[in-house]
């Protein structure tokens, strides 16, 4: 099977999920809490003529106000904790989040360290894991899908808030508005 | 190795040098603390030697004093020349050569943040890697620094160069940015549309890499070094895997310094396509960026084939490589004929187009004394005429049986980096097809399960420019692992090339340099 197969079949069943639950195109913020460019990669490769995620209805925006989902990447490092919370705090509810990649799933092979948190489901609540080092452009494209298909099971609200240890002042408590 | 500048040092220098060792290629000088800026002053100016390379060991369990490693290389005799200094822990004070050689600077403030030795006399001695919010007293690569604590946060300021007078105002950009970019923070200052000037901080990504590497073993370790700039995954695995055979004396089997060659020039022809769509991206030239991700997106997906990863991950290890090649041999050379050929016409078009010449001539200039005195390299060096090419200066890999050209440019401007680059995929393809046709035959691995205690460099010339490393064993495993990445020496650069560019350049001329943020921050 073709790579422009795969996609293909992929992405029209992707199409129509969205279409179903959003009734529009899915807006996604991509955010680098520290990883190894390698996301990137795949991240950007999305967009390029063969995958071509923006025919699925998959956009992926410039600022976090615009996205109804975020793709986090990398073990979030100390000092992109607060870049990150503030990019959560920025995107509209109900909102997705996706850790793609190995470290945005459990810290990878960065682990915990003074320098890295361990993942990105320590800082903010996570509705798919997309594991890889990196993951492949189809692999993330069956985690956008896995993602959406969650969020028209998500009615109520989170039944608990997380307590964020991270020390940052006005920003250790986050609100879910769902 | 015998090299004439090593004389001239000992004539000029003779009753400073402690300690002399020499080891292949690298000759250890050490050096009397008081007369380190003198030295390097004079191996910088007089003899004319980039320095490349600066960093600290904590020996103090061993020696009782922390040491400080300056590097310079020796091009035209395939030689490294390395001086070291002592620091006793009790007065962690040395004395800075940044106002002699402007390419010192990061390093020193790296070593101020990580090691907790000040540098007397440093112009610009404020916080690098660690944030205002890190507590003083926390030096992360020092030995009995434990790697899972947790520092608290404290209140802290960081204070940005200013920029004052009538009309003039800041932007800040960042760390978070509108593309699909690695994090960096950017604060320009502009009068009007032109930039007057432009300050970067950066190690939004510093993720501890050196101090992780300490007593990793050695085949976990090759996977660290893959994600150190994850684009780069080749050039870095295999500047730390020739490190370590250095010490251990491993001499690869011919057919593995083939292969490695082959995955080193792979990931330069994707890089650079990606680099070349991201300038077409940039100046909103959609068409031509399409052409130019789909030969990428080709290329990634060769590597897939050929290796299992599409970004080459997981090929090497210490001793050889893991997995033969030989049996893709025709697919590559069918594909990478076609990638040439339309990479050609991709060039051509793009090349025609006056609306995007116009837009990088000039734009985003580094001068050549610029570029040398900050020691900028690869591409974006060989674009300012600085002729310098690790392949062919220090060929490790198989480069020696190959002819391939280094490209030449001295415009210094988002042109001049961009023919660069198209040259250097021709080049590189090139040295594919001769690596192929040639490939020995034998093993591809030679298995060791006891490196020795020792240290070495291990280096190579990565899609951005050289990168090196320098390991030191201890029982087995890692001592001390320093990474340069080529944006460590190349970040500078920007806030000189964008002055007098207008900000919509800015991100034109940030790709051209096409800087990794991971790499530079690890």
């Amino acid at each position: 099977m073709t790579v422009e197969y795969e996609i293909e079949i992929m992405g029209q069943r992707l199409n129509e999920r969205i279409k179903k639950i959003f009734g529009r195109s899915l807006h996604i913020r991509e955010v680098d809490a520290g990883s190894c460019n390698a996301c990137e990669v795949e991240a950007t490769a999305l967009s390029n003529p063969i995958y071509d995620i923006e025919r699925f209805g998959i956009h992926i925006v410039a600022s976090p106000r615009h996205a109804d989902m975020l793709l986090v990447t990398g073990p979030v490092t100390r000092n992109m904790e607060l870049a990150l919370l503030k990019t959560y705090n920025a995107t509209p509810s109900p909102k997705l989040v996706a850790a793609m990649g190995s470290c945005a799933c459990n810290g990878g092979i960065f682990g915990e360290t003074y320098a890295t948190g361990g993942g990105v489901d320590r800082y903010i609540p996570v509705d798919v894991y997309i594991p890889g080092c990196p993951p492949r452009p189809q692999a993330v494209i069956f985690g956008i899908m896995v993602a959406v298909d969650k969020l028209s099971q998500k009615k109520t609200p989170y039944s608990e808030t997380p307590y964020l240890n991270t020390g940052i002042k006005g920003t250790t408590r986050l609100e879910h508005e769902i | 190795m015998k090299t004439e500048y090593i004389d001239a040092i000992k004539k000029e220098f003779g009753n400073s040098i402690l300690k002399e060792s020499v080891s292949d290629n690298e000759t250890y000088l050490t050096i009397k603390k008081e007369t380190i800026v003198k030295l390097c002053d004079y191996i910088y100016s007089h003899l004319d030697l980039p320095l490349v390379l600066v960093f600290a060991t904590d020996e103090r369990k061993t020696d009782g004093v922390f040491k400080i490693h300056y590097v310079f290389s020796i091009d035209k005799d395939d030689a490294f020349i390395i001086l070291n200094i002592n620091i006793d822990e009790k007065t962690p004070v040395f004395n800075s050569i940044t106002p002699k050689i402007a390419a010192a600077n990061w390093y020193e403030r790296e070593i101020q943040d990580m090691f907790g030795l000040r540098p007397a006399g440093h112009p610009d001695p404020r916080r690098l890697v660690h944030f205002e919010d890190m507590p003083a007293g926390v030096y992360p690569l020092r030995k009995d620094f434990d790697i899972r604590t947790k520092p608290p946060r404290v209140e802290g300021e960081y204070v940005y160069r200013r920029v004052e007078g009538e009309g003039v105002y800041e932007i800040p950009v960042g760390p978070v940015h509108a593309g699909v970019i690695e994090p960096g923070h950017f604060r320009f200052s502009v009068a009007g549309e032109p930039i007057i000037n432009l300050e970067i901080r950066h190690f939004y990504t510093h993720k501890g890499v050196e101090k992780l590497f300490e007593n990793m073993s050695m085949d976990k370790a090759v996977f660290l070094a893959e994600r150190v700039s994850g684009d780069n995954s080749v050039a870095h695995a295999v500047a730390f895997c020739q490190a370590v055979e250095n010490i251990a004396g491993i001499d690869i089997p011919p057919r593995a310094k083939h292969i490695r060659t082959i995955l080193l020039e792979l990931e330069r022809v994707y890089n650079h396509l990606g680099d070349i769509a991201g300038i077409a991206t940039d100046v909103a030239f959609a068409m031509g960026a399409a052409h130019a991700n789909k030969l990428k997106e080709e290329v990634l997906q060769l590597n897939e084939k050929v290796t299992g990863s599409r970004l080459l991950r997981g090929m090497n290890a210490i001793g050889g490589v893991r997995r033969d090649i030989g049996d893709k041999k025709e697919g590559i050379l069918l594909e990478l004929s076609d990638v040439q050929h339309d990479f050609r016409e991709l060039i051509e078009y793009l090349m025609s187009i006056p609306s995007l010449v116009d837009r990088i001539e000039t734009t985003g200039r580094i001068y050549n004394d610029t570029a040398k005195g900050l020691h900028v390299v690869g591409p974006a060096a060989r674009a300012s005429g600085i002729d310098r090419d690790m392949r062919r200066d220090h060929p490790y890999a198989s480069y020696r049986d190959f002819n391939f050209k280094v490209p030449l440019h001295k415009a210094g401007d988002v042109l001049a980096r961009t023919v660069v680059r198209a040259d250097e995929v021709c080049e590189s393809i090139g040295i594919i097809e001769q690596a192929l046709w040639s490939l020995p035959e034998g093993d591809i691995r030679i298995k060791s399960s006891q490196i020795p205690d020792g240290f070495s460099l291990g280096y190579t010339e990565a899609p951005r420019g050289e990168t090196l490393y320098w390991v030191m064993t201890e029982n087995n495993r890692i001592k001390r692992c320093k990474v340069r990445d080529p944006s460590f020496c190349n970040w500078l650069a920007i806030e000189y090339a964008v002055l007098d560019n207008i900000v919509p350049d800015f991100p034109i001329i940030n790709k051209s340099l096409s800087l990794s943020y991971s790499g530079n921050d690890m």
